[in-house]
C-alpha cells in the first residue's frame, strides 16, 4: 500500500492543459510543410524525383499530405530552398483535395459538418478499424487514452461494439484480407455514422501504394468524412482533428 | 559444430551466390535436419525463383556460427517438420508462397491466405475470390460440453486483426487456433519491384513498433550489397534507437499486462513513461517510432552535445521512476499470484517451437541475437544471459522487465560518449552487388528478426526475405492457453504482444 502511494506520488499529474494551453513539439518533428514558391523549376523537379512517396507536383509546387510520410527528404536535399516542414501538427483535413497544399491548410473546424457538431460534439464513440497498417497509428490512437491526452475528458472514447459506436477509425491501406472485415464493421455503425481515416494508409496506400494485395485509398470503397495524414500521425494531430471537427 | 555440406557466413556479410553449396535435395535435407537435431535453429528458409526452377536455402543458426545451403526445390518433397519440428512454418510458408508440397507435413494449412506466386495449383485447395483467411475448417474438438469460441478479425480494442478460434470444456481451453493473414500487404513481392528509394520507408512499415529493427535489418543488409560504411556516430545513435525501441515496448506491455490482472496505478504511469521513451525518439528524428532515422549508410539525423544532454537529463529522470513502477507492479501479491503459473511453455516445447527473444528466454533459452551475432555497437557490452526457467507470464513480465533496466543503463553509457556522423540520405544509392546474398540479424525487442535479399546478375533484387520474430512466437502463444482458463488469454497475449502486421508482410 505505502508503495502504491508513494509511485502516486512520485509520478504527479501528467494530464496535458491542451487545447487551453497550446503544445510546441520538438524542432525536428515534421509537421504541416510549406512549399517556396520561389524556388527554380530544377531544384522542384529534383525534389519530386527524390520523393520516396512521389507526393510533390513540382509544376503546381504542391506536396500532397495523403502520399507524404514526413520523411523530410525534399527539405534536406534542396537545404530549405523547396520545402521546409514546420512544427504544426493540426493537419488533418475534411476534403481530400485539401490534402494538395502549398503551406495553408482550411481551418477543419469551419469544415465540418454542421450535424455532426450537433450530434457528437458531447459524446462521440469510435470503433476503430486496423485494416493492414503497421500497427504505428493505431499505437498512437492507442496513447489518446494514457494520463497526457486523457481523451475520455472530451467525452470521446474507443468502445469495443460497432454497434456502440458513432464512426469508424481506419487505419492500414485496406488490404484484401480485411475488406470484407472492414465492409462489415462500418455497416454494423448505426446511422448517421462517420468515417475517419488515420495516416498515409488509407489516405493513399502510404508505403504500400501499388501493391496488388492492397487497396487505393479508404474513400474508393467507404464515403470518408475526415482525412488524418502522417505516418503515423502525431496523437496531437489526431487529438486536435477529432476537437475540431466534431466539438 | 562441424558442418559438412553449408558454409558460413556472417551476420551482415555478402558472399557470391556461386559460393554457396548447390546441394541435391536429400544432402541439403539431411544436413539441416543433422544441424537442427543438433541443437541448431533455422533463422530462414524460403523458395525463390531461379530461371525456370525454384531453389530453397536455408539459413540456420549453430552454436555461433550462421550456415548456408540452398537446393532446386522438387514440386513435392519429404517433409522435414516430420524429423524436426522448428520447419513447420517455414514449410508452410513455402507451400503457400510457392506451391510446393512438403508431404507427410503433420498441419499443412495455409498462413496469410493469398494464392501463390508461381499461378501453380493452391497447395490447400483454397478459393481466394472469397476474401475472408479464415475461410477454413478450424480444427475442432468434438463432445458434448465442448463450446467454441471464435474472436476476430475485428477486435474489441485498438489492436491488429487476427482470428482466434478457442476450443474450450467449460472455462479451460483445450485448443487454441490463431489464423493470421489478414494484414498481408505483399511486402516480400513489393520490395523488388520498386525503386530504392522506397525501399526504407517500405521497411518501416513491415512493423511500425518495430521500425527501427526493420530499418536496420534493411540498412545493414544494402550496406552489405553496395559497401557503404556508417561511420562510427551512425553505430551509436542507431543502438541508441534500437534500445529505446525496446524500452518503450516493454514499459508499454508490464503496463497493460497490469491493466490486464486489474491493477492499475502501473498500468495508467506506465502508458505515460512508454510515451516519454517515445518522445525521446521523436527527439532524434522527429518520428516518435523512429521513422526517417536509420538508412542505408548510416542515420539521417546527427545526436549533437545539446541533444545527449537532453536525452541524458529525462532518461536520468524517468530512470528511478521506471524502477519504482516495475518494483510495484512485480513486488504485489495479488500481481504475482496471476502472473504466476499462468500460460506455462516447457523448455522442449519452446525448443520444438523455435522462439525465440524474451518469450524464449522466459522459457530458458538464453539465445539473444546482441550476445551470438553482435553488430552496431553490441560487441563492446556485455548483455547479461537473462533467462529465466519458468515459462509462464510471470517469466516473460519478468525478462521484460529485466531488460528495461539493462537497456537504459546501456543508453546512459551510450550518451556519456561524443557523437560525430554526417547524416545521410538514400535518394541516390549506389548499385548493388549482382549474384550476391546477405542474411542480417538484430535482436529487436521482441526477438531475432532477419532480411535475407538474394541480388540477381543485373545486381537487382531478386528476392526480399523477411523473418519477424513473431513467425517463431505466435505458436509460443498458442502452446500458453492449453489448458489455460480462457479469461486469461489477454494476460497471456499481452505477455507475449506479438506482431500481426510483422508475420502477415
Amino acid at each position: 500500500m505505502l508503495n502504491t502511494l508513494k509511485n502516486r506520488f512520485e509520478q504527479g499529474n501528467r494530464t496535458s492543459a491542451y487545447p487551453k494551453v497550446e503544445i510546441e513539439l520538438p524542432a525536428r518533428y515534421r509537421g504541416r510543410p510549406i512549399v517556396h514558391e520561389d524556388a527554380s523549376p530544377e531544384l522542384a523537379a529534383q525534389c519530386a524525383a527524390a520523393c520516396p512517396q512521389d507526393a510533390i507536383d513540382a509544376e503546381g509546387r504542391r506536396i500532397d499530405m495523403g502520399r507524404c510520410v514526413f520523411c523530410g527528404a525534399c527539405e534536406r536535399l534542396s537545404e530549405g530552398r523547396f520545402s521546409t516542414f514546420t512544427q504544426d501538427f493540426k493537419v488533418a483535413v475534411a476534403e481530400k483535395e485539401h490534402l494538395l497544399t502549398r503551406g495553408s491548410i482550411p481551418d477543419l473546424a469551419a469544415h465540418s459538418k454542421k450535424h455532426f457538431k450537433k450530434l457528437f460534439g458531447r459524446s462521440l464513440q469510435l470503433r476503430q478499424v486496423s485494416a493492414g497498417g503497421c500497427n504505428a497509428c493505431e499505437a498512437d490512437l492507442n496513447v489518446l487514452s494514457t494520463p497526457f491526452f486523457d481523451l475520455a475528458r472530451f467525452g470521446i472514447n474507443f468502445v469495443a461494439s460497432p454497434r456502440h459506436a458513432d464512426a469508424i477509425v481506419v487505419t492500414g491501406p485496406v488490404t484484401t484480407n480485411m475488406k470484407t472485415a472492414l465492409f462489415q464493421t462500418y455497416e454494423a455503425v448505426p446511422a448517421p455514422k462517420a468515417v475517419i481515416a488515420v495516416g498515409s494508409c488509407p489516405l493513399a496506400g502510404g508505403p504500400f501504394r501499388g501493391s496488388s494485395d492492397v487497396a487505393e485509398s479508404l474513400d474508393s470503397l467507404l464515403p470518408v468524412d475526415l482525412f488524418i495524414p502522417g505516418c503515423p500521425p502525431h496523437p496531437m494531430t489526431n487529438l486536435h482533428a477529432f476537437l475540431s471537427f466534431f466539438k | 559444430m562441424k558442418s559438412g555440406f553449408f558454409i558460413k557466413v556472417d551476420n551482415g556479410k555478402a558472399v557470391a551466390r556461386n559460393h554457396i553449396p548447390d546441394l541435391t535435395f536429400d544432402d541439403f535435407r539431411s544436413e539441416a535436419v543433422y544441424l537442427v537435431k543438433n541443437g541448431g535453429k533455422p533463422v530462414q528458409f524460403f523458395a525463390y525463383p531461379e530461371g525456370e526452377k525454384l531453389q530453397l536455402l536455408t539459413v540456420i543458426r549453430a552454436d555461433r556460427q550462421l550456415l548456408v545451403g540452398r537446393c532446386d526445390a522438387p514440386a513435392v518433397y519429404p517433409s522435414l517438420t516430420r524429423q524436426c519440428e522448428p520447419f513447420h512454418l517455414f514449410e508452410r510458408e513455402i507451400a503457400e508462397q510457392y506451391g510446393i508440397r512438403p508431404e507427410g507435413h503433420p498441419w499443412l494449412k495455409m498462413v496469410r491466405y493469398h494464392p501463390n506466386r508461381r499461378g501453380a495449383p493452391d497447395v490447400f485447395g483454397n478459393d481466394y475470390s472469397q476474401d475472408i483467411p479464415g475461410n477454413y475448417k478450424y480444427y475442432r474438438v468434438s463432445g458434448e460440453e465442448i463450446h467454441e469460441v471464435a474472436v476476430g478479425p475485428v477486435h474489441a480494442g485498438v489492436i491488429e486483426p487476427g482470428h482466434f478460434r478457442f476450443n474450450c470444456i467449460g472455462e479451460r481451453v483445450l485448443n487454441l487456433e490463431i489464423q493470421l493473414g489478414y494484414q498481408h500487404r505483399g511486402v516480400e513481392t513489393l520490395l523488388p519491384g520498386v525503386p530504392p528509394k522506397r525501399w526504407p520507408v517500405i521497411a518501416e512499415g513491415i512493423a511500425g513498433d518495430t521500425a527501427v529493427g526493420n530499418s536496420l535489418c534493411m540498412a545493414q543488409a544494402i550496406e552489405a550489397l553496395t559497401g557503404l560504411e556508417p561511420d562510427g556516430g551512425a553505430r551509436i545513435i542507431r543502438t541508441i534507437a534500437l534500445e529505446l525501441e525496446r524500452i518503450a515496448n516493454h514499459v508499454g506491455d508490464l503496463g497493460a499486462l497490469s491493466g490486464d490482472v486489474a491493477f492499475l496505478p502501473p498500468a495508467n504511469y506506465c502508458g505515460r513513461m512508454r510515451g516519454d521513451f517515445l518522445n525521446m525518439t521523436l527527439w532524434m528524428c522527429g518520428n516518435r517510432f523512429g521513422k526517417g532515422l536509420v538508412r542505408p549508410g548510416g542515420v539521417r539525423f546527427e545526436l549533437t552535445d545539446e541533444d545527449r544532454g537532453v536525452l541524458d537529463e529525462r532518461i536520468a529522470e524517468l530512470k528511478p521512476q521506471v524502477d519504482h513502477v516495475i518494483n510495484l507492479l512485480l513486488s504485489t501479491p495479488s500481481v504475482r499470484s496471476r502472473f504466476e503459473n499462468c500460460g506455462r511453455v516447457s523448455t522442449s516445447d519452446a525448443e520444438k517451437l523455435g522462439l525465440v527473444g524474451p518469450a524464449g528466454r522466459a522459457c530458458g533459452l538464453s539465445y539473444d541475437v546482441r550476445r551470438y551475432f553482435p553488430t552496431e555497437q553490441y560487441a563492446h557490452f556485455g548483455i547479461h544471459e537473462n533467462v529465466e526457467p519458468t515459462g509462464d507470464v510471470w517469466a516473460r513480465a519478468k525478462i521484460r522487465a529485466d531488460e528495461v533496466m539493462e537497456s537504459i543503463n546501456i543508453i546512459q553509457s551510450l550518451l556519456n560518449m561524443s557523437v560525430n556522423t554526417d547524416p545521410v540520405e538514400f535518394t541516390e544509392p549506389p548499385p548493388l552487388a549482382p549474384d550476391s546474398f546477405v542474411v542480417t540479424l538484430n535482436e529487436a525487442w521482441r526477438g531475432e528478426l532477419s532480411h535475407c535479399v538474394l541480388t540477381d546478375a543485373g545486381g537487382g533484387i531478386q528476392r526480399y526475405k523477411v523473418k519477424d520474430p513473431s513467425f517463431h512466437n505466435w505458436s509460443g502463444l498458442s502452446m500458453s492457453l492449453r489448458d489455460t482458463g480462457i479469461s486469461d488469454f489477454p494476460l497471456n497475449n499481452k505477455s507475449y504482444n506479438l506482431s500481426y502486421c510483422g508475420f502477415d508482410l
